[in-house]
């Protein structure tokens, strides 16, 4: 019964905020004087109804399940990390140029732990240095996140332009080595897509977020901060250790995010590969309720979206995909405690 | 409407009301029947329902059903701004005061006086003057509230009802911050304001209060009215009898019990099991919140901490606890020093701590019972860097047993539990750890009757058991239950250190206004 209840108020928000959403897009297809099915229908064989959309939706899902776990991390432990736009661009950046050292020919799979290491030592970073302005001085991290996203990006856009870009292009070189296999080299129908395996470290990303915060002593901890973090300092938490730890492991998930692009889909960090996925994973991460399958379900969810996007162009403005993704986000940050309400009024109802 | 003259005597009926929150039955078909120009005192435990029956009365909630009446009208369902206008006016146990704004801005908020737009400050100040005077609201309208002392708050939150023209004054529990003296003044003011026609109804669980003060009382449990009586013709037991539902030991016989065998437990001079020197702590905003305070307790000792709340007793217990870092002195538990030790070692030294602050401190509220009874231990509830759930599990197995907690169903959250049987939870993981040392700060606070007996037979087996325990609390009936020295703290300082035997209310209640000062 209790299990039941958790799960209904835990699935229902989402629910009902996407059914709002999809009003909201009927009124506004009625308006550009289309007809709600046909464009609907139109997005679903744009996305799910072929191989190269549906591969285009697990790129892109791809990182937004990381950007939403790094976002849900954060949240978990009572952050709010507005970060991880910078986080990701750090990571896929460090990842090239390490990558630009290495030799043509090393292994792929020797390269991984390489590549990851240097991606998410770079998110980290970027993540850590706010969890840790927090924990020392008190910066709030809403506003040291938000405002080293403008340094960093415009210090990569630096670099970028002053000593990694291939003339007329602001991209890196193509790496020599490391390359990740995309999915069309294991299914053919795939080709043409950007889906990559990297896909694969997402999902075990996803498992092992959710067995660090539900199994883990340090999980435990990080929760119980999040909650009451003087509960937590008196259950003997350094709260301000867990508030530097829980945004260097989020900055690290989503400079992880990065190797989607720069390995498994072009081979070069390029300025503004993913610009949005980080700010687009706080939705990842609310719309999934911070939960670790939530995000992969909420990842696939804006994933559709903002390919259907694209599928749709030709009857309405694929703008009006964007006013969809907002209008759900508004609806979940808004419907989360409505919709309790509305359960607790049934359950009223029932036992009387 | 042609009132009928014993309409005119009744100022509050209330009947049948029920008032819901989710699942949660706060009120269930509870009644009040209040004449007008008495002093009414609403009792019962937490929980009862007193504190949700009497904000269906100033129109803070509507009821789920029932009917409200105030001098014969039906006002069912009404506004917080109605009920004000009607001369209905709360005074909430938590103040709702802007402290940055002087008594008289406080207390003329929502209906400032103005000339040509402009607030008219010198009316204000001098229409608040005549009012305290009147009343015996004794405060100066100038101050800032913030620089004031709760029991001034106090009055200016009464004052603010008052300027709102209130006839019917509802007090929530408001002698729970107040030390004697202060109380002794309240009941001052309240009785001459019953005298000038007033009506007032108190909220209390403090049976001595309602035999002092009120002239009839209503006994509310589990969200039902179970009993309305004349004050005159009752008895604390039989009070405590209606509120519970069954025969309890009262904390104030208790004390009379422990006075006359608190020699049994005089310790012979020992090593201190706890041990502080010259401490000195900060609190918030910057103030000496403990000035050089020093004392040791013995292994089988209860040292109790008297007080009016916000005398440093916090600042002391985190200190000790580890929560927050003393600007001096030091503190000792056996042998070791463990001034500048973090919280986890502490507790690994043989100190625990039962908070003050259960709902911040003390549970993770949406945590299961079965975590929250780990939590502070779950270094030890481990396998390398898993939590060991089976472990886990059997834990709360046996303590939600031991300490029936109830429900028994530990996968639940504690928000779900009563206050008692939060406690409960708090008490279970505290008690069953391995210590030498007990921080007890309140620890019966919010608590049912029953739930209190439970928690006192607890800190009197650890002290049989040779644990030193430190216990700081409001409730002057409990310290003198409960301890074999009394201390009091005023102003950051212990001001008296006393044997049992030598401590009786009424110099405990000089000691805790200032009023005398130990050489």
């Amino acid at each position: 019964m209790m299990t039941r209840e958790k799960f209904e108020e835990a699935v229902l928000p989402p629910v009902v905020a996407l059914l709002v959403a999809m009003l909201v897009g009927d009124a506004l297809i009625l308006l550009f004087g289309q007809s709600p099915g046909a464009v609907y229908r139109m997005l679903l064989e744009g996305t799910w109804g072929n191989a190269y959309g549906l591969g285009q939706v697990l790129y892109k899902a791809t990182t937004l399940t990381f950007t939403g776990l790094a976002v849900a991390i954060g949240l978990r432990a009572g952050l709010f990390n507005i970060g991880a736009e910078s986080q990701l661009a750090a990571g896929g950046f460090m990842a090239a140029v390490v990558g630009l050292a290495i030799p043509a020919g090393v292994p792929a799979l020797l390269l991984l732990p390489v590549y990851f290491l240097a991606a998410a030592l770079a998110g980290g970073a970027v993540g850590a240095l706010p969890g840790w302005l927090k924990a020392r001085f008190g910066a709030h991290e809403v506003i040291t996140t938000i405002m080293l996203n403008f340094v960093v990006l415009a210090l990569l856009n630096y670099l970028i332009s002053s000593r990694f870009k291939v003339p007329d292009t602001l991209h890196t070189r193509e790496l020599a080595s490391g390359r990740l296999p995309r999915l069309d080299a294991f299914l053919p129908a795939f080709h043409g897509s950007a889906a990559n395996v990297v896909l694969l470290l997402a999902l075990a990303a996803a498992v092992l977020v959710g067995w660090f915060l539900f199994r883990t002593r340090a999980g435990f901890e990080l929760r119980a901060t999040g909650l009451q973090p003087a509960a937590a300092e008196y259950g003997g938490v350094k709260v301000g250790r867990v508030w530097w730890h829980a945004m260097a492991i989020s900055g690290a998930l989503a400079g992880i995010g990065g190797l989607n692009y720069v390995l498994g889909y072009k081979g070069y960090y390029e300025e503004g590969f993913a610009t949005g996925a980080g700010f687009l994973g706080i939705a990842v991460a609310l719309v999934g309720r911070s939960h670790p399958v939530g995000i992969v379900l909420a990842a696939l969810l804006f994933a559709t979206l903002s390919q259907g996007g694209l599928a749709v162009n030709a009857l309405v403005p694929k703008q009006m995909v964007d006013v969809l993704q907002a209008v759900v986000i508004i609806a979940v940050a808004t419907s989360v405690p409505e919709v309790r309400r509305l359960l607790r009024g049934f359950r009223r109802s029932n036992d009387a | 409407m042609s009132n009928a003259p014993q309409q005119q005597d009744t100022a509050v009926r209330m009947s049948g009301i029920e008032m819901r929150f989710g699942p949660v039955r706060a009120n269930r078909g509870a009644s009040l029947e209040v004449a007008r120009g008495e002093i009414h005192a609403l009792v019962g435990e937490n929980g009862a329902g007193k504190s949700t029956l009497m904000r269906v009365l100033s129109g803070m909630y509507v009821p789920n059903a029932g009917t409200v009446e105030v001098s014969g009208r039906d006002v069912t369902g009404w506004s917080t701004a109605r009920a004000i206008e009607s001369g209905v006016g709360m005074v909430h146990q938590h103040f709702m005061l802007v402290p940055t704004l002087t008594v008289a801005e406080n207390v003329i908020l929502g209906r400032e006086l103005t000339k040509g737009g402009q607030l008219d400050r010198a009316r204000a100040v001098a229409e608040v003057r005549t009012l305290s005077e009147r009343t015996g609201l004794l405060v100066d309208p100038a101050r800032m509230v913030r620089d004031l002392s709760v029991g001034e708050a106090q009055r200016v939150e009464i004052l603010k009802a008052l300027y709102r023209g209130a006839k019917i004054l509802i007090l929530d529990e408001p002698t729970a911050v107040l030390s004697p003296p202060e109380i002794e003044e309240l009941w001052q003011v309240l009785r001459g304001m019953r005298d000038a026609g007033d009506t007032i109804v108190l909220i209390t669980h403090k049976l001595d209060e309602v035999m002092a003060i009120s002239d009839t009382v209503t006994v509310m449990r589990q969200g039902e009215t179970v009993g309305r009586v004349a004050t005159r013709g009752t008895s604390p037991a039989d009070l405590a009898r209606l509120m519970v539902g069954r025969d309890v030991t009262l904390a104030a016989d208790m004390a009379h019990h422990a006075s006359t065998t608190a020699g049994a437990h005089q310790q012979e001079q020992g090593a201190a099991a706890l041990e502080v020197r010259d401490l000195v702590v900060q609190g918030a905003r910057g103030v000496t919140a403990v000035n050089h305070v020093s004392f040791s307790v013995r292994p089988g000792e209860i040292l109790g901490i008297a007080g009016v709340e916000g005398n440093g007793q916090t600042e002391l217990i985190e200190a000790i606890a580890g929560l927050r870092a003393p600007r001096g002195g030091s503190i000792h538990l056996g042998s070791a020093d463990v001034t500048s030790m973090a919280v986890r070692p502490r507790g690994d030294a043989g100190l625990s701590h039962i908070p003050e602050d259960r709902h911040e401190r003390g549970l993770i509220l949406d945590f299961s019972i079965a975590d929250n009874l780990v939590l502070g231990q779950q270094h030890r509830f481990r396998k390398g860097a898993l939590l060991d759930h089976a472990r886990i599990a059997e834990n709360a197995t046996t303590q939600v047993a031991t300490y029936d907690i109830r429900p028994t169903d530990s996968s639940l959250p504690a928000r779900a539990l009563s206050g008692g049987n939060q406690q409960k939870i708090v008490i279970a993981r505290e008690m069953s750890r391995d210590f030498t040392v007990l921080l007890a700060a309140q620890p019966t606070r919010g608590v049912d009757v029953g739930a209190i007996e439970f928690i006192h037979a607890q800190l009197r087996q650890a002290r049989e058991a040779g644990k030193a325990v430190l216990l700081v609390s409001a409730d002057l009936a409990e310290v003198l239950a409960l301890s074999d020295r009394v201390a009091v703290m005023y102003e950051g300082k212990i001001v008296a250190l006393l044997p049992r035997a030598e401590a009786t209310i009424e110099r405990l209640g000089a000691f805790m206004t200032g009023a005398e000062h130990a050489a």
